[in-house]
């Protein structure tokens, strides 16, 4: 192992052995034909010493856009001049992350162009990220970028980029068309993507199934999730295979026993599932997955309020819609409109920097949905609230000075007919 | 040095997402939403099969995430000489290669293997790639570096990303700064600040303070005057070093290379199957940030993988197998101390107690 003996980054060499692929390897060899990405690591390098960062964030944007670049200067830019300026453009992914080797080597030779040639796949909100670009390369290459049809992803308060599972295109869990729907989302709402008039990000992830390969409920503030409201399609012989080939028991302790609502059983070798009990979690689908599948009538649930730790704490999202058909434009344009009166009352409503989960929390979901008018389902909660503290709008007390009887909500709603609700 | 830029016309905006049915495999746009089941070949391989009849191989391979485009060209070499061109990234930064017979699949791994060194698995039972944020690398925030921590354990971590051995599939994130944008995970090692924000009053006015005062989620920052120039200060008592407010100000330093520290949190989970998503709960904490490689992390979590391992049962994810055996049978079968950390304080702490008599003895 003959090292130079004057490795500038000594620390970050230690990276560049073992098995898993090193990144350190990789951009130490690009770094060669790259000077700002050598002091880059060198930069990277000071912080592992001294366990220290070296970048401050600013606002840089291109222009007529709010937001998806990610500026940062270094604070060390007196050692590392050229890293002074080194920043990331966020850019739209193509939905459920495929790709041909056209567009891919199309990224490449922009960012060789334009930055240190660093491409990340992909950030955690889904976006690919283009790393190291100095100010002006930031302009030219997102320049470069929409020229040849690619679009800058979000940042601040605004519709974040979207991200889905791979879905219909190879999975056969798939109960919609997660792909169309995330472009289809995307180019609806790109002006709100680009230009921050939310009161915070919103987020949306897209999962063909209950499997949440999107890592959708707890990462985005409207997941949406592929399910379906008739019965588990059931293939007996394949049934009867599964059990020749595992044994009974195999059947009952992973399959049977694991249903969370105790609504599948095994009789005389052929499965069971009292369908109104099941609650399209996928697990005996998952195990079984030749002989079950999901049912034909499919669609979506939509749920709301999912986040990150800032804050409030994590936030898991809770079911909005509990099912709704996805398949034509008109369900999306619906699934639209649900959204923009979503960001209307909480645009409207909302504290700066509040997410849409922690505006619930402070409103409350029933007056939450008052103002977008949904109405309350069973589903959306675990249980009836236990607390009898409980302000009845019809209940409540005029006002003195005569005032009319007014509901104590935040809301003054439009009263928007039953068939607003979704 | 200024350079006159010649303002040329703009590139066309608001473009959207890219056009995805460019970017499907052929076999994929033909079978679209057609597909009947799968099948696992070995680690890393699985296969597809459409109504049609038609089969397709995804062969999954390991990457850093972070890459140079010099080997993105390379993967691209390799996707156009096997796979028509076409492959995929997943949410957890793995690559997806495509072929669509079995004989082609020893030729391309071979490729994968040696071109780019990357490891074939995480499917199924396995661990998966890391999800990690950015780190020393790009962000204003991190305590701690991401790309970096990832590699070292992955390294540890590699014969169980090759394999699938474990009970059911583990999820691992990290976190670089309280924030955490790592996600949920079935272990997540995660960033801790350990004293409130050290204020430089100096450099207080270039940031919006009505915003930075908002911020705070225990309402801990309040106005103060600094020789006549207007500041924040922090109570101390009520800060609980979450560091939204260094998030809107950087004047708000939270970090501190000498006290921060990892923890590390188990149980988290997506996917609604059985007992549906949950979240993940503290299991030790005060572990050493200790670039390049972390090591106290690694044993960490080589500890509760080992326990996951022999205890859980088949389909169990950690935190479901946490919950049959029980908290106090965990942290002995780990090792890791249970104290008085552990007990949540925040809101519905209540909601975490024990309200029954039924305890494990
Ligand atoms: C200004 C400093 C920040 C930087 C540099 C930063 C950087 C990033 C980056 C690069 C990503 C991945 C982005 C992508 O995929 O498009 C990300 C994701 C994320 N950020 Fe930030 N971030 C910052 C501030 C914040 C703040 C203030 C929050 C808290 C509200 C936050 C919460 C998150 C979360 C939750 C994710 C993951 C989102 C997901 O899983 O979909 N970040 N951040
Ligand atoms: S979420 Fe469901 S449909 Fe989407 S890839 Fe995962 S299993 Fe398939
Ligand atoms: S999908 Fe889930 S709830 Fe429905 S039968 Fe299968 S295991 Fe039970
Ligand atoms: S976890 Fe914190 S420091 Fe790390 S990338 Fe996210 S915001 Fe930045
Ligand atoms: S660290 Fe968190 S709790 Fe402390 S002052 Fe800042 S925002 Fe408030």
């Amino acid at each position: 192992m003959a090292k130079e003996k004057e490795s500038k980054t000594p620390m970050l060499d230690e990276l560049e052995t073992g098995p898993w692929p090193s990144f350190v390897k990789d951009l130490k060899q690009l770094a060669k034909r790259k000077p700002e990405l050598e002091q880059a690591l060198g930069q990277l390098e000071d912080s592992y010493q001294t366990n220290t960062n070296h970048w401050l964030g600013t606002v840089l944007n291109l222009d007529g856009y709010g937001g998806g670049v990610i500026a940062r200067y270094s604070d060390v830019q007196d050692k590392f001049p050229l890293a002074a300026q080194f920043h990331t453009i966020r850019i739209i992914e193509p939905s459920g992350w495929l790709y041909n080797t056209a567009a891919l080597r199309q990224l490449c030779d922009i960012s060789e162009k334009h930055s240190a040639g660093i491409l990340q796949f992909h950030g955690m909100t889904g976006d690919i990220l283009m790393l190291g670009s100095n100010n002006e390369k930031t302009y030219t290459a997102g320049e470069e970028l929409m020229e040849n049809g690619w679009d800058i992803g979000g940042s601040g308060p605004a519709l974040r980029t979207l991200a889905c599972c791979v879905g219909p295109a190879y999975c056969e869990m798939s109960c919609f068309d997660t792909l169309g729907l995330t472009k289809f989302i995307t180019d609806t709402y790109i002006s709100e993507l680009h230009r921050p008039e939310l009161p915070y990000k919103y987020k949306f992830k897209i999962s063909g199934c209950a499997n949440d390969c999107a890592n959708s409920i707890q990462r985005s503030d409207m997941p949406i999730m592929g399910t379906w409201r008739d019965k588990i399609q059931v293939n007996q012989k394949e049934v009867a295979k599964f059990i020749k080939e595992n044994g009974e028991n195999y059947v009952v302790d992973n399959v049977i026993t694991r249903c969370p609502t105790k609504c599948i059983k095994l009789e005389k070798k052929k499965i069971k599932i009292d369908d109104s009990n099941c609650v399209k979690c996928m697990h005996c689908i998952n195990v079984m997955h030749k002989a079950l599948a999901p049912g034909k009538d499919k669609g979506v649930t939509i749920l709301l309020g999912g986040k990150r730790t800032l804050k409030i704490g994590d936030t898991m999202s809770s079911v909005l819609v509990p099912f709704m058909k996805m398949e034509t434009r008109e369900d999306w344009d619906k699934l639209i409109q649900l959204v923009r009166r979503i960001w209307d009352f909480w645009g409207e409503h909302g504290l700066d920097h509040e997410r849409v989960g922690e505006f619930i929390d402070r409103v409350g979901l029933g007056t939450f949905l008052d103002g977008i008018g949904v109405e309350p389902d069973p589903q959306m909660v675990k249980h009836p609230r236990s607390n009898p503290y409980i302000k009845f709008e019809e209940y409540t007390q005029p006002r003195i000075a005569g005032e009319p009887k007014e509901s104590p909500n935040v809301v003054d709603k439009e009263v928007e007919g039953k068939e607003a609700a979704v | 040095m200024t350079t006159t830029i010649v303002k040329k016309k703009l590139a066309p905006r608001d473009n959207g997402a890219p056009d995805f049915k460019k970017m499907l495999h052929p076999l994929m746009a033909k079978n679209y939403g057609k597909w009947k089941y799968h099948e696992k070949v070995k680690p890393g391989i699985i296969k597809r099969v459409a109504e049609s009849g038609d089969e397709l191989y995804v062969i999954r391979a390991g990457s850093p995430r972070t890459m140079s485009v010099d080997t993105i060209r390379k993967i691209c070499d390799i996707a156009d000489k096997h796979c028509q061109g076409h492959l995929k990234f997943t949410s957890r930064c793995n690559i997806e290669f495509f072929v669509t017979k079995e004989k082609d699949i020893k030729p391309l791994i071979k490729d994968i293997t040696t071109i780019l060194g990357f490891p074939i698995g995480g499917t199924g039972h396995s661990v998966s790639n890391i999800l990690h944020t950015q780190g020393w690398l790009h962000c204003n925030l991190p305590g701690t570096d991401a790309a970096g921590a990832v590699k070292a354990l992955m390294d540890e971590l590699y014969k169980e990303f090759i394999n699938e051995r474990m009970p059911q599939r583990v999820k691992i994130s990290t976190s670089c700064c309280s924030i955490n944008c790592g996600g949920q995970a079935d272990i997540a090692i995660n960033l801790q600040h350990h004293h409130p924000p050290k204020i430089n009053h100096s450099n207080m006015q270039i940031c919006e303070l009505p915003k930075v005062t908002a911020i705070c989620p225990v309402a801990a920052i309040r106005p103060i005057n600094v020789e006549g120039k207007s500041s924040l200060e922090v109570v101390e008592e009520k800060c609980m070093y979450c560091g939204a407010c260094h998030g809107q100000c950087p004047s708000m330093e939270i970090r501190d290379p000498k006290t921060d520290t990892l923890s590390i949190w188990v149980g988290g989970k997506s996917a609604n199957t059985r007992g549906g998503p949950s979240f993940m709960k503290l299991a030790t904490f005060g572990l050493p940030n200790n670039p390049p490689r972390w090591p106290e992390v690694s044993e960490a979590v080589g500890k509760i993988l080992n326990a996951y391992k022999k205890g859980a049962k088949e389909y169990e994810r950690i935190g479901e197998w946490i919950e049959r055996i029980g908290w106090k049978k965990f942290f002995e079968v780990t090792g890791f101390e249970f104290t008085k950390y552990h007990i949540d304080t925040f809101r519905f702490a209540r909601t975490t107690f024990n309200t029954s008599a039924q305890v494990r003895l």
